[in-house]
């Protein structure tokens, strides 16, 4: 196991290492620089300034320096918040979008799971074609038009829950997550269901039957342990992309994370904030994919890596 | 299993009553706030908070590298320089006690300073002027305001933002303590405007060293001097406060203690906010402008900026274009109808122009505005402009031309976009218009290498004087870039800049005979719209003054009344 990490670790670090190289040539070749938008400066102005941000020497060297102030976890320093620390920004940002992230997946995936076990221990009853109705829904309509609902009515209308804004504890980030976790719960409850229907007419579930287990035991010791494998493969991707954050669910929520400020950045040029928030996102989604294979084997014996044998 | 089904069925109730809230539609939209007019009262309440919403972060809070509207607005808030709008957006002596010494051939300028207070307690010398300008201009500051606002206006300015002079050689000079010498290029009439600017903003020596790299990166590392200071800003968060600056010289004349400022960048969550009673002021845009159109609570301002079509004579600056010929610009300038533009595609309050300087936004000595002298020029007219088309074809020995249209990508600006060439196809026969809708830094981009035919820009004051819109079109401007060179243009923007500086009738004479000629005679550019800002505000909110250039906004005189 520990080579198998070791080794997994090694290859982590080389995926890293290609997807700064990537994003910084491809950004380069993004049209306009930081500064074109202080359409103010005159050429000779715009030579300071481009100096003062190193942007005036070549690419090469510019890269090897952007590699070398990474591995010490410097990002260097925003172009659009004039000379804020990307790094410190990055963390100020994370925060929230990290939060509701771990949120939403959370109440996503349970009441998602709960929806699909149902829907396949009743299947084609009632509770069947519901679920699987609320999991069409999920899928099908996008976050930002239950974010813009909720806050409609839950916030304005009843007055139930804050509006928006970050700024009243728990009770800012109900609303949301209920909005961020539409999806991982139709999702959940979809890939359960399949494959509850799928593993519950197995041979070895009837030999569990014939054995006398009830039918508690059964569906959770044997059908749901195994619908969790293909779960896992989608949540993973779908984690990642929760706790690094939604563009349009922190703007109509005025959240202060991560998403909304990625993009913004790729919009105004602002490049180590962008370097900054990918080689992040990098990070966070090829620790989650380690995690997932890892987990794998906790669930599934049958595919326990080389070397745990032992 | 029954906890599941609870669950389940809560969560179905949920997604249900959601949805089948949606269809109910909005019958009681306008029960809210309807009896906040009945009682008409301006004696401030005991509580003085005001709350309200900024569409974007603070990118920073120092004077000498601010370039956006949101630091511009909380700078003129937290600080004072020299002068300060007033309320009726006309410059008046803020730190500077009274009116200056000015020598005869309107060149140096002596202030003197009154006795006022950093939040710190310690005295707003000249030398913090002397600092903070030096500062701004040092190229290693990198600043961009600093250049621009002081290049041609302060003596050396110019050289040393170029490097080829020491930033001690800037034309600024404190004196003693109280007293702060500015010698200029040469006379420069709207000078006193420009000490409102926020370029122009002390800065603490001490201090700003002390701070070093940290100086301004958040709200406990700047020293305020103006009506209020900034409290909970963590440097690129989205909210923070103002609180009452209890060392403000005018401190008897600010009623707020308190202003809560969040950033909402969607409009809909503004107005969310707005209608939860949360927040006391929400900017309208686009869908929202025309839903709350008579909302008797909604405020229109009229701003100083104008929008026009920049018509580029020479690609990259070399190959002529269609538009090198003036009757076909001429065509072009005519060929839309503004009306129905403003009204029925932007509806959101703005106007129709047919000027490069806005109105309401620069007075002769006899008040009146500059705008008068000229009126409208090149208005909407399809004939005039379909016979200057066939007689700049003709000229051209052509049949069909194609142009390229850039604007850019938003919303708004793609529908804007699209009525323009329908209109242009429309009413120039011939004509094909290829649209290029790109984000804005890409705009400029595309702007400085002067790659595209027909463009949709606009300009917003830097200081109150027609010459912030008229000096964008001489030959030598880095804002030109669409190659209009006329040698007449460039001798009646000298004139109003040196020969007349110190005669004001001939140099008014002098900008406006200039815009009449990049109007009209040239048609060199093409104006389209002069914008307005559009808002919800609630009318216990009283003397929130709005500025049309500068700073957005001063909350000096604001106060709560009638909200309890």
């Amino acid at each position: 196991m520990a080579k198998y990490v070791t080794k997994r670790i090694i290859y982590m670090i080389i995926t890293l290492f290609l997807i700064a190289s990537f994003t910084f040539f491809l950004m380069k070749m993004l049209p306009g620089s930081p500064i074109s938008s202080a359409p103010k400066l005159t050429p000779e102005q715009l030579a300071v300034v481009e100096a003062k941000y190193g942007l005036d020497k070549p690419l090469p060297e510019q890269y090897l320096q952007y590699l070398g102030n990474m591995v010490k976890l410097d990002f260097g320093v925003s172009f659009q918040f004039k000379g804020a620390d990307v790094t410190q920004l990055i963390i100020n940002r994370a925060g929230p979008s990290f939060q509701l992230g771990i949120q939403a997946l959370v109440l996503g995936t349970l009441i998602g799971i709960i929806l699909g076990m149902i829907a396949a221990l009743k299947q084609n009853t009632v509770w069947d074609y519901g679920s699987t109705l609320i999991a069409i829904f999920g899928l099908s309509i996008p976050s930002f038009v239950f974010a813009t609902l909720l806050q409609y009515w839950v916030g304005v209308k009843w007055e139930l829950l804050p509006v928006a804004l970050w700024k009243n504890g728990f009770s800012s980030s109900i609303m949301p997550t209920i909005a961020l976790a539409i999806g991982p719960l139709a999702t959940a409850a979809r890939f359960v269901r399949t494959e509850m229907v799928e593993v519950l007419s197995s041979d070895y579930i009837l030999l569990a039957k014939a054995k006398g287990a009830s039918r508690f035991e059964i569906a959770f010791k044997h059908a749901f342990r195994n619908a969790l494998i293909p779960l896992i493969t989608v949540m993973g991707p779908l984690a990642a992309g929760l706790v690094t954050g939604s563009l349009v669910v922190e703007q109509i929520f005025a959240i202060p994370g991560i998403g909304e400020q990625f993009v913004k950045s790729i919009n105004m040029n602002d490049f180590p904030i962008i370097m900054g928030t990918t080689m992040f996102y990098s990070f966070l989604l090829i620790v989650i994919i380690f995690i997932v294979d890892i987990l794998y084997g906790i669930i599934d014996p049958r595919i326990r890596l080389a070397g745990g044998t032992k | 299993m029954k906890k599941s089904k609870l669950v389940w069925l809560l969560s179905l109730v949920l997604v249900l009553s959601v949805f089948l809230a949606a269809c109910g539609g909005k019958d009681k939209d306008e029960t809210k706030g309807t009896d906040n007019n009945t009682e008409k009262t301006n004696k401030p309440d005991a509580k003085q908070e005001l709350n309200l919403m900024e569409t974007a972060e603070i990118p920073t809070a120092d004077s000498a590298l601010v370039t956006d509207t949101v630091g511009f607005t909380v700078l003129n808030n937290v600080n004072e320089g020299l002068y300060r709008l007033n309320k009726d957006n006309v410059a008046e002596p803020a730190i500077a006690e009274g009116e200056p010494k000015v020598n005869e051939d309107g060149t140096v300028y002596t202030f003197t300073l009154r006795d006022a207070k950093w939040s710190d307690g310690s005295a707003v010398t000249a030398n913090d002027f002397e600092f903070a300008w030096k500062r701004a201009i040092d190229p290693k500051t990198g600043s961009e305001y600093g250049p621009y606002m002081m290049n041609g206006v302060i003596k050396n300015a110019e050289k040393i933002a170029t490097g080829k002079a020491k930033p001690d050689t800037l034309g600024v000079k404190a004196v003693d303590d109280k007293t702060l010498e500015v010698t200029l290029e040469k006379p420069v009439p709207y000078f006193l405007s420009l000490m409102a600017f926020g370029t122009f903003l002390p800065q603490k020596e001490e201090f700003v060293k002390e701070k070093g790299k940290q100086y301004a990166k958040n709200s406990d590392n700047i020293l305020y001097n103006g009506p209020f200071v900034l409290t909970d800003w963590d440097g690129t968060g989205l909210t923070w406060k103002y609180k009452k600056n209890e060392n403000y010289w005018d401190k008897d004349n600010v009623k707020l203690d308190t202003i809560n400022v969040d950033v909402v960048k969607e409009t809909g969550t503004g107005v969310n906010l707005y209608n939860s009673g949360e927040k006391d002021r929400a900017g309208l845009n686009g869908e929202f402008a025309a839903q709350y159109a008579n909302d008797k609570n909604l405020v229109k301002t009229e701003e100083a900026s104008v929008f026009y079509l920049k018509l580029n004579q020479k690609r990259g600056g070399k190959t002529d274009t269609p538009l090198a010929n003036v009757n076909i610009r001429k065509a072009i300038a005519q060929a839309f109808n503004k009306e129905e533009l403003t009204k029925n595609v932007l509806a959101n309050g703005s106007e129709p122009a047919n000027y490069l300087v806005p109105k309401n936004f620069t007075f002769d000595e006899n008040n009146k505005d500059f705008r008068d002298v000229n009126g409208d020029m090149n208005k909407f007219d399809a004939t005039a402009a379909k016979e200057s088309w066939e007689k700049g074809l003709k000229e051209l020995g052509v049949k069909k031309v194609e142009l390229e249209f850039l604007g850019d990508d938003g919303d708004l600006s793609k529908k804007m976009d699209e009525y323009m060439k329908n209109q242009l196809e429309k009413n120039l026969p011939g004509l094909s218009i290829k649209l290029k809708e790109v984000p804005f830094q890409n705009r400029i981009e595309l702007d400085t290498k002067q790659d595209y035919d027909i463009q949709f820009a606009g300009w917003g004051p830097d200081y109150q004087d027609p010459l912030t819109f008229i000096s964008l079109w001489t030959s030598d401007s880095a804002q030109n870039k669409m190659s209009y060179a006329s040698k007449e243009y460039d001798k009646l923007v000298k004139d109003a800049n040196i020969t007349y500086a110190n005669e004001p009738a001939k140099r008014w004479q002098a900008l406006a005979d200039a815009e009449k000629l990049v109007v009209e005679t040239d048609a060199a550019i093409a104006p389209v719209y002069q914008r307005t800002r559009i808002a919800l505000q609630q009318p216990y909110v009283k003397d929130l003054v709005i500025h049309n250039f500068g700073a957005d906004y001063s909350y000096k005189w604001a106060y709560i009344a009638g909200k309890e």
